[in-house]
């Protein structure tokens, strides 16, 4: 294998070895066969010098740069990383050096140069209010923006809760009326990343999909990739014997919590969450929520925020109870009030009884 | 005639209580007491099963006691009652129901249908639907003094005879004494040789009794019929001459109806308890066998099973009694499976026997056939009980299906027994 | 509406709506049924022991003798499935954590693997009841549509309950919220069906073992 980025590895100390190795990692996270591991590596190898490697535009809408953050995390040097090396990020507003006009004018020269054939990448929600003047950039409303860059792109990857679903700027009351990027653009495939961020390694597998195989990997009903949001977290749980056999930790630091119990009754959303946390795990494979101790929030899914609260175990109601007392007393006054007219009925049937004779035991 | 619809609907808007809503609103319609009743058994015919006799009570305490019930009939989602209906109903609360209450003790959720069933008679009578046979029995009861049309010279002529037989003086009328006898008329015409065996086993006893020539007829059509008015009137009888004679004692006889007539209905009949107290005759019976005053000079040979009447036993609660009577008397005795409190019915209670139609004598043969099948289990030829009616009823099955059964009144098998 | 707003609003105002509309009913039937009162029995009551209301209330529970032989399907049916509903509905942990968050009480559960096997034994109990109520002849005639609407309702909960968990047919959000709705539709419906028996039959096997043990007959 050979090529300009085998070249930047070596130079980095990573050798073509552990290079197979992590595209081979890579496909089988993503229940690729074999084959697709090596498809992948000699793809990305054998990416051309930059101004053919395929374009990618990021806009950052409203969002809190988590999933640039967490995308840009490596723990093997620049093992996450080196996905920048093939392609060519052409806009991204954190990463890049340019500003200012200098900025605009690098992302309209890559939507010329490569349109119809750019991957669009979006990570933030994209406010509707006030004709989407909540978020603005170079003077253009988010929403506008998005309409723009959409039309030449190939795809569009949804990058983060936000992007994908609305996240938490549309929680209650969503006061700039923030919606998904698919409620705007219907025209163009999407394939949506949530978390709250998303895991580094789900973001570089989609996008190492599409540079191998020019599509994107399959997807579920919410437009997630199978290979990453396949499975909830309940069933991946290792703490799962402990749910079965209902031992919980009542408390964080509690006996159960120190033994490592099951987090459900401090209000983990694991059953109703489909991500890779249990088995991809953050950081490289450190530690995730649950391991941690705290319960997973359920930061993939659409409108978590509002789901009842982060610490109510999922069989519990979601809100107190507001018309259980009311309810009660209603009935009750209904009971005695139906109570009253029996009383009266039978009493005025007493009233209306004749002492029976025999005549009136026949027609 | 001045039956009416809407007097029979006014009776049962009296009589519904809580225990019918509550019975009526538990069912699950699970179909088990259609397991436990006779007429059901022994036809397969589903419209016999007990809950569903009730079907005009449940609709009629829906539409008037409950509000989503109420609403039901004002938008027509739940029909009256009809007067075709009850007469369509006739057969099921009456030909095929003799209160036996067995369906009562099987239900899963507790609903005693047969305590439904007396009620939802109130409702019949009145509007004219309870069969003739027993409007008859009514009739001549209130006009007559008894269900046969007995007066009391019958009587007197049968406490003549028994004054011969056993050369003992009867008492009538007379007060102070220990207790007031009752008889049943079937007694009075069918066995009479229940009052001699009674006076013997008395004079052992050293009990002093009497008869009333206005108060003689234990029986009670009213309460069969489902009228309680008229129940009141019968049973009135008995009470008045019992406190106007100043007995202790007023001595139920062999008639199971009867029983549960003075015993239990009457106090609730008239609103107070009585100035005396009821005894049944088998409770007096085994109060004497148990200080040893009920001595055998011989036993009966032959093995007998014992039919419990149902109103004495299950419904009276004259539970203990019996059963050692009859080993005192019975070398031989067979206990059935079904006994005491789980006894099955001789298929003539509850005013049935008196309704002649072909119909409901086709039915009570075919309900015989438990009986018939209890005998033949255990090879008897002999069969002891304590209820005139039953015996008419089961010596007419005996007659129905050819068999030579011997059926035998214990208070006269007793005496035959008894030590002189 | 997506799958997670729909199991937020079954779990907030669904739920709120169908534990209100229970207790109303439920209150108002009860004093509907119970407040008809029943006339004091003045005939001398005859003393027998074991021969009481609160007898029954148990007694009743037991099959009486060689009933069981006649109806096989009713007894044993019926008391697989009244009973797998029991332990599935208070012995499974998380039902457990909402019953403690609506009344504070709580008791230790059964496994997970252990309530698995219940819901599948009750759901076949279920089946089987419900083929019993076609086929034998007493059940049909009495049964009406009520019968079967409320067995449809009593089964759902169970059925999409070990749906969910066995992730069958639709993603576990979804069959999360349908087993909760399926658990709302059934409590709102209870006061004013059938049901009810699960209340009333205290109070009516109460008065039978009153009324018959007055006659000093325990039944």
């Amino acid at each position: 294998m050979q090529g300009p980025l085998i070249d930047t590895l070596a130079r980095q100390g990573v050798t073509r070895r552990t290079f197979f190795k992590y595209c081979a990692t890579l496909a089988s996270l993503m229940a690729l066969p074999p084959s697709a591991g090596r498809a992948m590596a000699e793809a990305m190898a054998s990416a051309p010098a930059a101004a053919k490697r395929p374009s990618v535009i990021w806009l950052p809408f409203q969002e809190c740069t988590g999933c640039t953050e967490s995308i840009t995390r490596s723990h093997s040097p620049t093992i996450e990383g080196l996905i920048f090396d093939a392609i060519s990020l052409d806009y991204q507003e954190t990463l890049m050096a340019a500003a200012g006009y200098q900025a605009e004018e690098a992302l309209h020269k890559a939507m010329k140069d490569n349109e119809g054939k750019y991957l669009l990448v979006v990570d933030g929600s994209v406010p509707l209010g006030l004709d989407g003047a909540y978020s603005c950039i170079a003077g253009k409303s988010n929403l506008e923006a998005l309409k723009e860059v959409a039309k030449g792109a190939a795809a569009i990857v949804a990058m983060g809760s936000c992007a994908a679903f609305g996240g938490i700027p549309k929680a209650n009351p969503n006061p700039t009326g923030a919606v998904a990027v698919s409620d705007v653009i219907k025209d163009k495939p999407i394939i949506n990343i949530p978390g709250c961020p998303p895991i580094p390694v789900v973001m570089t597998g989609v996008l190492a999909h599409f540079l191998t195989f020019g599509s994107l990997p399959e997807m579920d009903k919410l437009g997630r990739p199978k290979a990453f949001y396949g499975e909830t977290i309940h069933d991946r749980c290792y703490r799962r014997p402990f749910y079965d056999q209902g031992k919980f930790a009542k408390t964080f630091d509690d006996e159960g919590a120190r033994k490592g119990w099951c987090l459900f009754e401090l209000g983990c959303k694991g059953p109703v969450t489909y991500n890779a946390c249990a088995t991809v795990k953050w950081n490289g494979g450190t530690s995730w929520p649950v391991e941690s101790g705290h319960g997973c929030l359920g930061c993939s899914e659409p409108d978590f925020w509002d789901g009842g609260g982060f610490y109510r175990a999922l069989s519990r109601p979601a809100d107190p109870l507001k018309m259980a007392a009311t309810a009660a007393a209603v009935g009750a006054a209904a009971g005695v009030a139906i109570s009253f007219a029996n009383r009266a009925k039978k009493s005025s049937a007493k009233t209306a009884h004749e002492t029976v004779t025999l005549a009136d035991l026949e027609k | 005639m001045s039956a009416s619809l809407q007097k029979g609907i006014n009776a049962l808007k009296e009589v519904i209580d809580a225990p019918v809503a509550s019975y009526l609103n538990s069912c699950v319609h699970c179909g088990l007491c259609a397991e436990a009743c006779l007429f059901h058994l022994e036809t397969d015919d589903p419209k016999y099963t007990p809950i569903h006799k009730l079907e005009p009570l449940r609709r009629v305490y829906e539409q008037e006691y409950t509000l989503l019930g109420r609403l039901k009939k004002m938008v027509g989602l739940s029909k009256p009652v009809t007067d075709d209906e009850l007469e369509e109903w006739k057969e099921l609360v009456y030909d095929s129901c003799t209160m036996c209450g067995r369906c009562s003790m099987v239900c899963p959720v507790g609903n005693d249908i047969v305590y439904m069933v007396r009620k939802l008679r109130e409702g019949m009578a009145v509007s004219g639907h309870a069969p003739e046979g027993i409007q008859g029995a009514v009739k001549r009861t209130v006009e007559i003094g008894g269900p046969m049309g007995l007066k009391w010279p019958a009587v007197a002529n049968v406490i003549k005879k028994a004054e011969a037989a056993t050369g003992e003086t009867i008492n009538v009328d007379k007060p102070g004494v220990d207790y007031l006898v009752l008889l049943s008329s079937m007694e009075i015409v069918n066995y009479p040789e229940y009052l001699e065996a009674l006076v013997k086993i008395f004079k052992k006893a050293g009990i002093s009794f009497t008869l009333a020539s206005d108060a003689f007829e234990a029986t009670n059509a009213g309460m069969q019929i489902g009228a309680s008015d008229l129940a009141k009137l019968i049973v009135s009888r008995i009470i008045n001459s019992a406190e106007k004679l100043g007995v202790k004692y007023v001595l139920s006889p062999e008639c199971g109806h009867a029983y549960m007539a003075i015993r239990w209905e009457g106090p609730n009949l008239i609103g107070r308890p009585y100035k005396f107290e009821v005894r049944h005759v088998l409770e007096v019976l085994d109060e004497l066998r148990q200080k040893g005053v009920l001595k055998m000079k011989d036993k009966f040979k032959e093995p007998l099973i014992l039919h419990d009447p149902c109103q004495i036993v299950r419904r009276g609660g004259v539970l203990e009694a019996p059963e050692p009577l009859v080993q005192t008397v019975a070398e031989n005795y067979i206990p059935i499976v079904d006994k005491q409190k789980w006894n099955w019915c001789c298929g003539g209670g509850g005013g049935a026997s008196a309704i002649h139609t072909e119909e409901a004598e086709a039915l009570r043969a075919k309900a015989f056939r438990i009986k018939k099948r209890q005998i033949e289990e255990n090879g008897v030829n002999t069969m002891v009980t304590f209820c005139a009616n039953c015996r008419i009823v089961i010596e007419e099955g005996f007659d129905h299906y050819g068999m030579n059964t011997q059926l035998l009144g214990l208070t006269e098998l007793l005496a035959e027994h008894l030590e002189d | 509406m997506n799958e997670m707003q729909f199991l937020t609003w079954v779990r907030g105002p669904g739920l709120d709506i169908a534990i209100g509309i229970f207790l109303l009913g439920v209150l108002w039937r009860l004093i509907e049924i119970y407040s008809l009162g029943r006339k004091v029995d003045v005939a001398p009551g005859r003393h027998r022991d074991g021969a009481s209301g609160l007898h029954t209330v148990f007694r009743r529970s037991v099959p009486p003798p060689g009933m069981v032989k006649r109806s096989p399907v009713t007894y044993i049916g019926g008391y697989v499935f009244h009973i797998g509903l029991a332990i599935i509905v208070f012995l499974f942990e998380p039902h457990i954590i909402l019953i403690r968050d609506l009344t504070g009480l709580s008791w230790p559960g059964l496994p997970s693997q252990v309530i698995d096997l219940v819901s599948v034994i009750t759901l076949g109990a279920m089946l089987v009841v419900l083929a019993d109520r076609i086929k034998k002849p007493v059940k049909r005639y009495l049964s009406t549509f009520e019968d079967w609407f409320t067995w449809t309702l009593t089964f759902l909960p169970v059925l999409t309950g070990w749906m969910a968990v066995q992730h069958l047919l639709l993603p576990y959000t979804t069959m999360l919220a349908l087993h909760i709705l399926s658990v709302e539709l059934l409590l709102i419906v209870l006061p004013f069906t059938k049901l009810f028996h699960a209340f009333t039959v205290f109070g009516s096997r109460w008065y039978l073992g009153k009324i018959n043990g007055h006659r000093g007959v325990p039944v």
